[in-house]
């Protein structure tokens, strides 16, 4: 089978199973097996290109919509490395959501399942657009297939926050993203991903840093602040949703594009030249450090987790401004050490909230005894999100401070530094309140246990994955190099 | 001098404005008819008299006669007259139907009776 | 044999059909009747397109008269163009029309209905297809008078008092087209649109041919709904019956907007419309203040009818947008939104006029929860928004597309910036629609089942066109962008 067909099956098995659930949905059981096989195969699908010795460069076209401007796939390292982490994680994450929405039993679970596999179709594509209009195309499709997951309980605040969520994403990327995309397509004549960038000599380089800024706040995805709202909103989904989209997919999506953007449509050599990132980088630095400290402030663990999700993704829009092999290599990297340590602490969230239906810090206190692998599993995670070794966060920090000193760029260490303090500050409080304060009020209240097995061996294996990776992060480099021009 | 001699122009412009007027300062159905008339009927006249020249007779092959009046216009404002009665026709009918449905045609009536008893 | 008589048989067939109509006195023979004569002339307007796409423009000269003194069809990309967009819309929403028509209008009436369809359908083809200025005026007097029958069909009373205003603002508008015409006969001696074009320059610095220049871009203007002369369309589409609504949003201005580019480009030629005239000047001001406030206005109605033909005045400003960018890549936009927006329009009407069917209205209050009842007829309401807003893979979105790469061709920033920020007024509207919909909560579904699938296959049908000329857009595009070359190369 070709690279080629693999990536369109990649794309239509999702869709295929959308389909299956839609038509099992009056059977549980059999629409969970759907589901899963479903996410099996994706799996399988996405590691045998991965696996694949050659890259057919040569894109496929789906359809042509416009003279020149087409629908097409095409699979490059951080495509892979992208799709590999969405659909890998997708796996857990169905487990994951089988426990937790039976545990809830919370109420439409049908559409819950379909929509989230439309979303993973939707993140195939984004993972494997051969051009700018593909992507764009899928962007608009995850943010609109994941509506309706924001908005699942249907109450007032969770219209609330779909309104924000739905209005930000769209505003940011038809606003910004697609006036850029225009003007790309305007300057460049082509919107194809190639290596080295499109933009040389086409567009005055005065003119560089405002088409930049268009892109990255356009990409709203990405969190940039001050378009980053729409990540605490949409916490009020449920929180495999959480865990899943708005630690992997949609953000991820988000940060993907950036890095895309700066490697194959600017090129890292044009932007470093003509310097053009440099209002950029500041803004994710702030961006970086700000969150951080909101996230400091926020007691309800999800919010916490959210504006953290904010600050880390800024560390990816920040490896690419500085433009440089090291910088870019470190972000990519963070997608992927980013979204295995993330996913992990939505997932204790999420377990915590069906074992004892809490969602404010304070209230946590003890729990860490009653379930001792829901707390070591986010410890875990949280010191990889931290970034320190032995676990797989440790890497793409090292990469960025690489990154920030070959750039010259001694204040974007200090804030990499700094942001790792407030990151110790605003995580570790958890596990430790959970561990070793005294449970408040209620000792050890008699119903509350470790969630449903569904829900544990899922955060458990990403936790374990975390410190894997910190192992095993060289197959990732070297799938990466390319990127870089090295 | 010149003015006056496009004198017939000056009566169309009159006209039309007339017309205009009752359209828009009428609340009165039946005179915004009668003032759409008014202005159609100025165009009417814009045409024949476009058509005519001094001292020509009807386009007719006679012995003789080399001053003709262009035709074309008058034919052509046929239509534009039929086309007129038919809009007359349609508007009277409809004014009818607001009579019937409404008991006043004064569009101040009609838009507070709308306004009362709607959403 | 036949195939050489096409131009006029375009037009004739729904005219001839129309006196046969009022003759039958069944219901069903009306519509059976007029809706293969409207897929007739939908076959017609295929082969044209195919025929001018093979050899180019098609010449018919009615009577064997020749121009400039008989009358004649001139069929080239532009009409052949909107020739398949009239009656595309018709012929699908003819499909639509006989439950919704049923459920709508007095039965006794319906012989009238239908023949008053076939008369409008005349007129607007024959507008398109005629290459005479004259000619024009009487084809749009034909589709007016049968439209303000239409809307004035509706049993709601407000629907005589939206038909009689159209019927006053459209005659006004129709009378300066005839002055208009008249000005030019004056000047020129010569009704034919080609020949009228070659016999201009001579006098185009004359004060008549200004005025005749102005005569018929505002008598035109008010047909199109252009803003500042919108204001008989939002209550003409809100209280029309629903299938009436569905086929004039989606051919009525969309004629209007196709005449205003023959004048401006085939008869005065964009170096007197652009150059001289300033139209552009004057068009672009007014265009964005249009967009702007009709898309604001939409946002504050409260009748679902009423909020989509607010958006139909924002939208006809696009097309006047592109118009007045006064390019080759504007004018592509101004002629992809003719047939795109033709699509989204009807469609969005159709899914109102389903959920007519079954609730009687539709007002914002009364369709709270109404997708729970009407999954379908909602489904296709944010099908049909998402292309009205411009989403990708939707043929809103290939008008956008090239509107933004006309004002950026232009240098102007604002410009695209403006089109981007519509688009979100646009979300915002058609989100209150679905938000109402979806959202609220309703007690039962007892009484409001999906609507019948003979309103719903059309609907769809419409529905699947937006989406398939969104993600395979190389056929309007290549005809709407040789469409603009030719408009733009046929200047004097």
């Amino acid at each position: 089978m070709t690279a080629g067909a693999i990536m369109q099956l990649a794309l239509f098995t999702p869709l295929a199973g959308a389909v299956a659930i839609a038509v099992c949905g009056r059977r549980p059981n059999l629409r969970e097996t759907a589901t899963l096989v479903t996410a099996v195969l994706l799996f399988g699908l996405v590691a045998a290109l991965v696996l694949r010795e050659e890259l057919t460069r040569e894109p496929v076209v789906l359809v042509e919509t416009l003279p020149g401007l087409s629908l097409a796939l095409a699979a490059e390292p951080l495509g892979l490395l992208f799709a590999l982490v969405a659909s890998g994680l997708w796996i857990l994450t169905s487990v994951y959501s089988i426990g937790y929405m039976r545990g809830n039993n919370e109420s439409n679970q049908t559409r819950f399942y379909v929509c989230f596999a439309v979303s993973i179709a939707a993140t195939m594509g984004v993972a494997f657009a051969a051009n700018m209009f593909t992507l764009f195309v899928f962007y608009e499709a995850l943010t609109l297939a994941t509506y309706p997951l924001v908005t699942h309980k249907g109450n007032e605040e969770a219209r609330q926050g779909g309104r924000t969520y739905l209005g930000l994403l769209l505003s940011t990327s038809i606003g910004f993203l697609l006036v850029a995309l225009i003007w790309t397509w305007s300057a460049a004549g082509t919107l194809d991903f190639t290596a080295g960038g499109i933009l040389r000599g086409k567009i005055d380089d005065s003119l560089l840093p405002w088409l930049l800024a268009l892109y990255f706040f356009g990409i709203g995805k990405a969190a940039l602040m001050p378009f980053h709202r729409w990540l605490p909103a949409a916490m009020v989904a449920p929180t495999p949703v959480s865990a899943l989209l708005h630690a992997v997919a949609v953000v991820k999506a988000g940060v993907f594009t950036i890095l895309k953007v700066t490697i194959y449509i600017f090129g890292i050599d044009l932007l470093r030249e003509t310097d053009a990132t440099s209002a950029m980088m500041w803004i994710a630095a702030f961006s970086l450090l700000a969150a951080s400290l909101i996230a400091l402030r926020k007691n309800n663990l999800k919010a916490r987790l959210a504006y953290s999700t904010v600050s880390q993704l800024a560390y990816v829009t920040l490896g690419a401004t500085l433009a440089t092999a090291m910088g870019v290599m470190g972000g990519a990297l963070q997608i992927a050490m980013h979204a295995m340590g993330k996913i992990t602490l939505f997932f204790c969230a999420g377990a915590i909230y069906v074992a004892t239906h809490k969602t404010e810090i304070n209230d946590m206190d003890g729990l860490g005894r009653t379930m001792p692998f829901t707390y070591a599993a986010f410890f875990i995670a949280a010191l990889s999100i931290i970034g320190l070794p032995p676990l797989g966060g440790s890497w793409s920090k090292w990469y960025l401070m690489l990154g920030a000193a070959d750039a010259g760029q001694q204040v974007m260490i200090a804030v990499l530094m700094v942001s790792s303090l407030l990151n110790i500050a605003y995580l570790i409080p958890i596990p430790v309140r959970g561990f070793f304060f005294a449970g408040s009020g209620e000792p050890a209240s008699p119903g509350v246990r470790e969630a449903p097995l569904a829900c544990v061996v899922p955060l458990c294996l990403t936790a374990a994955g975390s410190v894997l990776l910190f192992f095993y992060a060289d197959p990732i480099y070297q799938l990466l190099l390319p990127i870089t021009g090295q | 001098m010149e003015a006056l001699g496009h004198f017939n122009y000056w009566m169309v412009v009159l006209l039309m404005m007339i017309g205009l007027y009752v359209v828009i300062a009428s609340g009165n159905l039946i005179k915004k008819i009668v003032g759409l008339n008014l202005f159609q009927t100025s165009v009417f006249i814009l045409y024949i008299s476009m058509g005519k020249r001094a001292g020509g007779t009807a386009p007719i092959l006679v012995e003789g006669v080399v001053n003709y009046s262009n035709p074309l216009p008058h034919v052509l404002i046929l239509t534009a007259i039929v086309v007129g009665v038919a809009t007359t026709a349609v508007g009277l009918a409809l004014a009818v139907r607001i009579y019937s449905a409404y008991g006043s045609i004064e569009e101040a009536d009609i838009a507070e009776q709308d306004q009362s008893n709607s959403d | 044999m036949i195939s050489e008589h096409l131009p006029v048989l375009q037009v004739v067939v729904p005219l001839l059909a129309g006196p046969v109509c009022l003759l039958l006195r069944r219901p069903s023979a009306n519509w059976a009747l007029a809706a293969s004569v409207s897929w007739i002339t939908l076959a017609i307007a295929v082969a044209l397109l195919v025929e001018v796409r093979r050899a180019g423009p098609i010449i018919y000269q009615l009577g064997g008269w020749a121009a400039p003194w008989g009358i004649e069809y001139r069929i080239d990309h532009v009409n052949a163009f909107v020739l398949l967009i009239v009656s595309g819309v018709s012929a699908v929403v003819l499909l639509f029309a006989r439950a919704s028509v049923q459920r709508e209008i007095n039965n006794r009436r319906i012989n009238i209905f239908y023949t008053g369809w076939l008369l409008c359908l005349t007129g607007l083809l024959g507008m398109t297809a005629t290459g005479d200025a004259f000619n024009v005026f009487v084809f749009l007097e034909i589709s007016s008078l049968a439209t303000y029958l239409l809307i004035s069909l509706h049993p709601d009373r407000r629907a005589l008092s939206a038909a009689f205003h159209y019927l006053v603002l459209g005659t006004i508008g129709a009378t300066f087209i005839l002055i208009g015409i008249a000005l030019l006969y004056m000047m020129t001696g010569t009704l034919n649109i080609v020949d009228l074009a070659a016999h201009l320059p001579p006098v185009a610095q004359t004060r008549t041919v200004a005025v005749a220049f102005s005569f018929l871009v505002i008598g035109i203007g008010i047909k199109a709904a252009a803003f500042p002369l919108h204001m008989w369309l939002p209550n003409a589409y809100a209280y029309a019956p629903s299938a009436v609504t569905a086929l004039l949003a989606g051919t009525a201005t969309k004629v209007a907007v196709y005449l205003l580019l023959r004048f401006l480009f085939s008869l005065f030629g964009p170096g007197l419309s652009f150059e001289q005239y300033l139209l552009d000047k004057i068009l672009l001001p007014l265009a964005a203040v249009g967009i702007i406030s009709m898309s604001v206005a939409a946002i504050y109605q409260t009748t679902a009818k009423k909020l989509l033909a607010y958006s139909s005045v924002a939208q006809i400003g696009y097309m006047l947008l592109g118009i007045s960018l006064a390019s080759v890549t504007g004018l592509t936009a101004t002629v992809l939104h003719l047939f795109n927006h033709a699509l989204i329009k009807s469609a969005l009407f159709m899914a109102m006029g389903c959920v007519v069917y079954r609730i009687g209205t539709t007002q914002l209050a009364s369709m709270a929860g109404l997708a729970r009842c009407m999954p379908w007829t909602m489904a296709a309401f944010v099908a049909g928004g998402l292309s009205l807003i411009g989403v990708p893979l939707t043929v809103g979105f290939i008008s956008k597309w090239y509107l933004i790469l006309a004002a950026l061709e232009r240098g102007w920033m604002w410009l695209a910036a403006l089109v981007v920020i519509t688009s979100l007024l646009a979300v915002a509207y058609v989100w209150r629609v679905v938000e109402v919909a979806y959202f609220r909560h309703r007690e039962s579904c007892a009484e409001v089942a999906e609507a019948p699938l003979s309103l719903l296959v059309p609907t769809w049908l419409m529905i699947a066109a937006n989406y398939y000329f969104g993600v395979d857009a190389s056929l309007t595009t290549g005809v709407a962008g040789r469409a603009a070359e030719l408009l733009f190369g046929a200047a004097p």
